[in-house]
């Protein structure tokens, strides 16, 4: 008998440690989470958003306090809004805070960076921020530099 | 003419093979049904199938993710990229290399050493005297088998990713001093659950299928010699890793194909 309650108990860690395996690969591998953090989300207006992808990291000077929730065109105007889901513990952001969209490393994905203003007035779920600056692309760059060596 | 029978001879043997597993996968599946009952011998078999595999699985897991660290780092520094470390490891264990080398390693360990247990069954009449007190040996000793392997490969594969990636960040943060949350963020931003983490199991769960299925056929149909064990024994080694592989491209393709 008790060599069977051995076995059965290394057969319950072997099933432990799978089940501890997938729950590392379901939470922690894929950030899926368990159950949907308290956030608040904010829009912002960019000419041009680059390769920003869904789910990129919004940063505050590299620390990451929210998601890009998702990108629409507004049907209006044509020009792309992102929305953000922000974390609402960092919930005190100045209504005058700029976004841009940067790039981690030269072929880094790319995120949305945020630089807190200095308003007393906090952004609320669904306002828009303000002062935005579109992606940088790394074209349109070339293309000056190449155009200003003309000129000169 | 010979050479002609003899290749017609290897045809009609390959397709009386090809019949003969179908027809063994279908009383073993009842088998493995009928077992559910018996939950004892099932537990029994997890220990010989699975438990004692987990130790060669989470060593190579370990060694195989420090690796991918290691050459991963090698190339995605010269374009200054080493902050995907993290994505390139998690993807490439969690959709192939954590379901495909578990499956090798399994068959490797657990397959052989269940074609030679049945091969041994069978050779010594174990099968036969259980036939003669009318147990039904492909419940007895088939379904438990059948059921054992099939839940134990998902969970080998589960650990042989997680601790590859463990292994991962060991090499990548230890030794060349990546963030930690560089490291987990860019996996995290990368890995979808449905898209990679479930068809990394699902794969699992069909290698796990297909190599019992070869193990326990071979054993069961090996021909009653010390020689006929041996070659059975080589032979779900060898058709287990090939159709382990084979497969993996069909699956891939099925899966990650837009």
């Amino acid at each position: 008998m008790g060599s069977n309650k051995a076995i059965e108990i290394w057969v319950g860690i072997f099933m432990l440690a799978g089940i501890a395996a997938l729950a590392m690969l379901a939470v922690q591998v894929t950030d899926a989470g368990i159950g949907t953090r308290d956030t608040y989300r904010i829009e912002a207006r960019f000419e041009n958003v680059g390769g920003l992808a869904q789910n990129a990291p919004i940063m505050i000077g590299g620390v990451r306090v929210g998601r890009v929730a998702g990108i629409r065109i507004d049907p209006e105007e044509y020009i792309p809004v992102v929305s953000m889901d922000i974390d609402s513990q960092y919930d005190e952001l100045p209504d005058d805070t700029g976004a841009s969209i940067l790039t981690s490393g030269l072929l880094g994905a790319q995120f949305v960076g945020l630089s807190p203003g200095s308003s007393d007035f906090y952004l609320e779920e669904g306002d828009e921020m303000e002062f935005t600056q579109s992606a940088v692309q790394l074209e349109t760059l070339i293309g000056q530099f190449l155009y200003g060596q003309d000129n000169e | 003419m010979d050479l002609v029978a003899k290749l017609g001879r290897q045809g009609i043997n390959f397709t009386i093979h090809l019949g003969s597993s179908l027809l063994f996968l279908g009383s073993a599946l009842k088998g493995a049904a009928a077992s559910f009952s018996r939950s004892r011998l099932i537990i029994e078999q997890l220990y010989a199938v699975g438990v004692l595999t987990m130790l060669i699985t989470v060593v190579s897991g370990l060694f195989v993710g420090m690796v991918l660290g290691l050459q991963g780092y090698y190339q995605l520094v010269n374009f200054s990229a080493e902050s995907n470390l993290g994505l390139i490891v998690a993807l490439s264990l969690v959709r192939e290399l954590g379901p495909v080398l578990s499956a090798l390693l399994f068959a490797g360990r657990a397959g052989s050493a269940l074609t030679a247990e049945i091969g041994l069954m069978k050779a010594t009449e174990q099968l036969a005297a259980m036939e003669m007190m009318a147990i039904d040996p492909i419940k007895r000793i088939i379904g438990p088998r059948f059921v054992a392997g099939i839940i134990s490969l998902p969970i080998l594969a589960a650990l042989f990713s997680a601790i590859g990636i463990l292994g991962g960040y060991l090499v990548g943060h230890g030794q060349f001093g990546i963030d930690s949350g560089v490291y987990w963020h860019s996996m995290q931003s990368g890995v979808d659950l449905v898209k990679d983490v479930l068809n990394g199991v699902i794969k699992s769960i069909v290698f796990g299928f297909i190599v019992v299925w070869i193990a326990l056929y071979e054993g069961y149909n090996s021909p009653p010699t010390s020689e006929g064990i041996s070659r059975a024994t080589t032979r779900t080694v060898v058709w287990s890793s090939l159709t382990v592989l084979s497969s993996d491209y069909l699956l891939t393709a099925l899966m990650f194909g837009e």
